[in-house]
């Protein structure tokens, strides 16, 4: 400013020219210094300063490979494939490479597309880049590869890819085993741009995506030099920066397959689950969702149309009803209930409560039941007054305080049971079920205006209790350890390793002495032995359960068995729910049974049962609803 | 060696080392980011295979240094003796070439002697500075005589007309150096500030708008009539200050009309490449945008040697001609180019230094011709490689391929540097 101050007011205006005129070499010397700074400033501020011009520079000249690892296969407990990869071969174009110098009509053909859909496919290669490569037609079988091939090279532009995808030769499991997909933008934010770009595949649900970090592997780079025309001209800084892929780890899945083959078999045309757990480790033996849906069908090139089909299914193949259907657990609750009310005294194994169906409406031929037949005979009277005694304790003089301590008190021993809450079963999506608290009693009712006569529903499992089938099962396998559980899981070795993650080590008491728990045994025994779980019944072994009949509003009952075989030292147990079917010991019992002996003997003693439950079609021919007075029974 | 022994010949003098150890740096360093520019990574050629350009080079740059050494065994009066016949003999080449000349990349500026091509247009200037130099230091010239000035011009422009008349407009740009010259030599710096003035108004015409401009214009001669006593003392100067923002507006709208109207597409191209390269990146963008992305992308120090990938691949067009820099610029980073601007810095106001220790005028006159030749080619070179003028193929003097470019800037500082070496042997 000062400059321009004394050029402006310059009294003789000839400042600036007297200036021009008397150093003329040093004005000339100035301007070459000049240009040469604005240069060096100018540089450093592209050079130095303006980072972007890098990335422009890497953008050009650095292409950016992913070598895709070689995702983990699953194997069976008995090392018997469930997945596999197969390769299938990607068709990449780079559209300004491209040449047509065949036959384009015959080259359609074979792909499956006509002339449109191939400019319409090109015009999309070239919107993404010209020079950049980028799939022209995802996933082609051998057979389409092979006709391909012989005609590539007079398409030079295209090249094609070779890539893995999923394959399950005994097509089972898919609930169990999930499957993948390419990865949603909204899950790429969520893991994070490091591991994943668009395009990748990842596990969508089940195994596949629980033990996705596993089965994934670590992806490899390599960065190779393009020159202008997208030509490589070798490996960036020699390879400085690659990394080399490592493959995915491979898992063993805890499933045995012949009894997930049979059980998904017995399920057919049956909406409802099959949980089988082997109680001694929590490793699932057997895990089925019915109806299901052959996992090759989200394999492929047919992926999108196919889940297409899938979702629009009114009878939910993709819901994983072991995992996330939710019922009111019915009569076999009325073993924790047993269980809890003989701990804590309110009831000894000679309690006798008459079968007052005034009270209740009850089944079978009983009049009055002590422990053991109360369980067998599943009667409703006979809950009624335990939970009645378990809810009045009189651990408070106000009859409506001392509901709340007691509740609060028994509630804390049913939890202990993996109910209300998930039981970390290595699956994404577990549903809790429900398990009011005291507070949501509070809520509803009011503080103090609730007690027994509100919620004696819970005493035969109705009410407000849910209860997921992998519950059930877990609840199977802590009667049959006689008081214990470990966390049910679906894997049992990952890579070399023959260990599981800690949560599966981890065992869970239930805080209830054995003794309690032979006393219910005994009654599991008569259910099968002369109860209503006897379609269960086998001469090979001794089978324990329980028998449940979920009461269903919009249709035929919910039909439930939980159990578990042998008697003594058990290697299986198990919960199968089939919906709107009728009594538990119509439908659940005896799949149950088949079950057992398929794990245990390895053959089916009573083929007409069998024939009984495979000829059976709820789908196409459903159950009618029990006339109302019926309900109510277990 | 040699110097010395060239020197031993005149006993009293000898060439200026400084001067011939920066010349022979930059050639060397021309020569290895030749091989650079076109060094494919994938086929490890040498330095030395003459199928590559840059074994080419080396060629030139062996025939470069014969040709020194030749010029240093002409006698130093040769050249202001010869220097109207030189500057004829070049004029009818370069009218020769018009008549027959080979056409390369819409020039037709080539003439073929065997199997070499040759660009007289590149000797032209060196002619051109000769015969300025000696009509110059004759005693009657004065600058402030009108016709010395237009025969002056007259000597400048008729070989220019010529190159311009080849559709080589870069080469021509570059006989405006020659102001410089006249100026030391006593133009009225008048002059000079129009120039510098023109080329302002011009470049703001491309960049804002003219309606914005010619308000500026005539709100900053306001001011300036406002708060200057001697201007509003006089009514005359009033008017001479509102007529000057007048005619700026009048060359602000004119700008327009001429990059529209006069210019061929491709310059037109260039020049809007310049204001706003992003506009069509891939089209008449690509040179400037690639040139950048190239030297932005050399960072601080550098890739390092053979290892751009933006020149090498073929990213940046002419990448071992016009756009030489972007290899030094992208693998020897912002320190490489600092070097690269010292050296020429370095050698511009040397040869200023030993001009102005010449005893005899034409010398002088000769040097600064040098000088300001070399700094036309350098200024719109590396301009142009980062986006500060349009692209204008001239070449980096020493550094760009080719063999007239450097045989022709060989000749045009040897010359100097042989007057130079026997400065003493003038009568002042």
């Amino acid at each position: 400013m000062l400059i321009i101050k004394k050029l402006l007011n310059q009294e003789n205006g000839q400042w600036l020219s007297n200036i021009m005129k008397e150093n003329r070499v040093l004005i000339l010397q100035g301007i070459f210094i000049l240009v040469a700074f604005v240069f060096v400033v100018k540089l450093f501020i592209i050079q130095v300063i303006d980072k972007s011009y890098e990335e422009e520079a890497a953008q050009n000249a650095i292409q950016r490979i992913t070598e895709y690892p070689y995702r983990g296969i699953i194997k069976d407990r008995k090392g018997k494939l469930l997945v596999a990869n197969t390769g299938v071969y990607d068709l990449m174009i780079i559209p300004k490479k491209l040449r047509l110098n065949g036959d384009l009509l015959s080259f359609c053909n074979f792909l499956g597309i006509d002339t449109i859909e191939f400019n319409l496919r090109l015009k999309v290669a070239k919107k993404y880049s010209s020079v950049k490569p980028s799939v022209f037609f995802e996933q082609m079988s051998d057979i389409k590869f092979a006709h391909i091939q012989d005609l590539l090279s007079d398409f030079p532009g295209f090249y094609v890819q070779a890539r893995t995808v999923r394959n399950y030769p005994e097509s089972v499991a898919a609930s169990a085993l999930g499957y993948i997909g390419e990865i949603s933008k909204e899950k790429i934010n969520l893991v994070g741009k490091d591991n994943y770009k668009s395009g990748d595949y990842i596990g969508i649900s089940g195994i596949e995506s629980f033990y996705e970090n596993e089965l994934r592997g670590v992806r490899g780079v390599k960065y190779v030099m393009v020159n202008v025309r997208g030509e490589e001209k070798g490996r960036f800084k020699n390879g400085a920066y690659d990394t080399a892929s490592v493959p995915g780890k491979d898992v063993i899945a805890s499933i045995d397959l012949d009894l997930q083959k049979y059980a998904e078999k017995l399920m057919k045309n049956k909406v409802g689950s099959v949980v089988a757990i082997e109680p001694s480790t929590g490793e699932v033996l057997a895990f089925v969702s019915a109806p299901n849906y052959d996992p090759n069908l989200l394999t492929g090139e047919a992926f999108s149309q196919n889940y297409n089909k899938l979702v629009h299914d009114s009878l939910k193949p993709l819901f994983n009803r072991a995992l996330m259907a939710q019922y009111p657990p019915g009569s076999i609750f009325k073993t924790i209930n047993g269980l809890y009310a003989l701990q804590n005294d309110i009831i000894d194994t000679t309690t006798i409560f008459p079968c007052n169906r005034g009270i209740i409406a009850c089944h079978g031929k009983h009049c009055s039941a002590n422990f053991t037949t109360s369980i067998q005979f599943s009667c409703n009277p006979y809950y009624w007054n335990v939970f009645k005694k378990i809810i009045n304790q009189g651990k408070s003089g106000n009859y409506f305080k001392d509901a709340k301590i007691c509740y609060d008190h028994w509630r804390e021993h049913v939890v202990k049971f993996g109910l209300g809450g998930k039981t970390e079963i290595d699956l994404p999506n577990e549903k809790k079920g429900i398990l009011p608290s005291s507070n949501y009693y509070d809520k509803v009712y009011g503080q103090n205006r609730w007690a027994f006569t509100t919620i004696f529903s819970l005493g035969i499992g109705q009410g407000e209790l849910s209860i997921t089938p992998v519950q059930m099962a877990n609840v199977a396998c802590i009667l049959a350890n006689r008081g214990y559980y470990y966390a049910p899981h679906l894997v049992k070795g990952i890579g070399r390793k023959d260990s599981v993650i800690d949560t599966y080590t981890k065992k869970h008491e239930t805080g209830i002495e054995q003794k309690y728990y032979n006393a219910i045994v005994n009654g599991m025994t008569l259910v099968v032995r002369s109860g209503t779980g006897f379609l269960a019944r086998s001469k090979e072994f001794i089978g324990c359960g329980k028998t449940g009949t979920v009461e269903n509003p919009h249709g035929a009952d919910h039909s439930v068995f939980i159990g578990f075989a042998p008697r003594d030292n058990p290697k299986i147990a198990i919960a199968v729910v089939v919906e709107n079917s009728g009594f538990g010991a119509e439908w659940a019992a005896p799949i149950s049974g088949l079950l057992f002996a398929k794990y245990l003997n390895h053959k089916i003693e009573k083929d007409w049962v069998e024939n009984y439950i495979l000829k059976r079609d709820f789908i196409r021919d459903p159950a009618k609803p029990k006339p109302k007075e019926r309900h109510k029974r277990g | 060696m040699i110097l010395q022994n060239l020197n031993q010949r005149n006993g009293t003098s000898e060439v200026d080392l400084p001067s011939a150890v920066l010349y022979l740096l930059l050639i060397m360093l021309g020569w290895l980011n030749i091989f650079a520019a076109v060094y494919d990574p994938e086929l490890h050629p040498s330095i030395f295979d003459l199928g590559l350009n840059c074994g080419k080079q080396m060629l030139w740059i062996g025939t470069a240094i014969v040709l020194l050494l030749v010029i240093m065994l002409i006698d130093h009066r040769f050249f202001e003796t010869f220097a109207f016949i030189i500057y004829g003999a070049l004029c009818v080449v370069l009218i020769g070439v018009l008549i027959g000349g080979k056409v390369v990349a819409g020039s037709k500026s080539w003439i073929e002697i065997g199997s070499f091509a040759i660009q007289p247009s590149e000797f032209a200037k060196m002619a051109t500075a000769l015969a300025v130099s000696a009509f110059l230091s004759q005693q009657y010239v004065k600058m402030d005589n009108m016709k010395s000035i237009m025969t002056v011009c007259a000597i400048m422009f008729f070989p220019a007309l010529l190159i311009l008349a080849q559709n080589d407009t870069g080469s021509t740009l570059v006989f405006s150096c020659f102001f410089l010259v006249l100026y030391r030599e006593g133009m009225n710096p008048t002059v000079l500030v129009i120039g510098v003035a023109s080329a302002f108004l011009f470049i703001m015409a491309l960049i804002f708008d003219k309606i914005y401009l010619s308000i500026s214009y005539t709100v900053i001669s306001i001011i300036f009539i406002l708060y200057n006593r001697n201007v509003r003392r006089k009514i005359s100067s009033v008017f001479i200050v509102l007529g000057i923002a007048l005619i700026s507006s009048g060359i602000t709208y004119s700008v327009d009309f001429f990059v529209n109207n006069v210019l061929q597409k491709h310059q037109q191209n260039r020049i809007k490449a310049l204001i706003n390269p992003d506009a069509d990146p891939l089209g008449f963008g690509w040179n400037v945008t690639q040139s950048k992305i190239a030297i932005g992308s050399g960072g601080f120090i550098g890739k390092g040697f053979l290892e751009g990938t933006q020149t090498k691949f073929d990213f940046v067009p002419e990448q071992h001609t016009d756009f030489i820099f972007c290899t030094i610029g992208e693998e020897w980073g912002w320190l490489g180019t600092l070097f690269l601007i010292g050296l020429f810095l370095s050698l511009f106001l040397r040869i200023i230094y030993l001009a102005e220790r010449q005893r005899s005028n034409f010398a002088r006159i000769y040097g600064y011709c040098v000088a300001s030749i070399m700094f036309f080619h350098f200024t719109v070179n590396i301009g142009m490689t980062i986006g500060l003028f349009p692209v204008i193929g001239i070449p980096l003097p020493f550094f760009s391929y080719g063999g007239s470019s450097l045989w022709s800037f060989t000749i045009l500082l040897w010359i100097f540097l042989n007057l130079d070496a026997n400065r003493k042997q003038v009568l002042g």
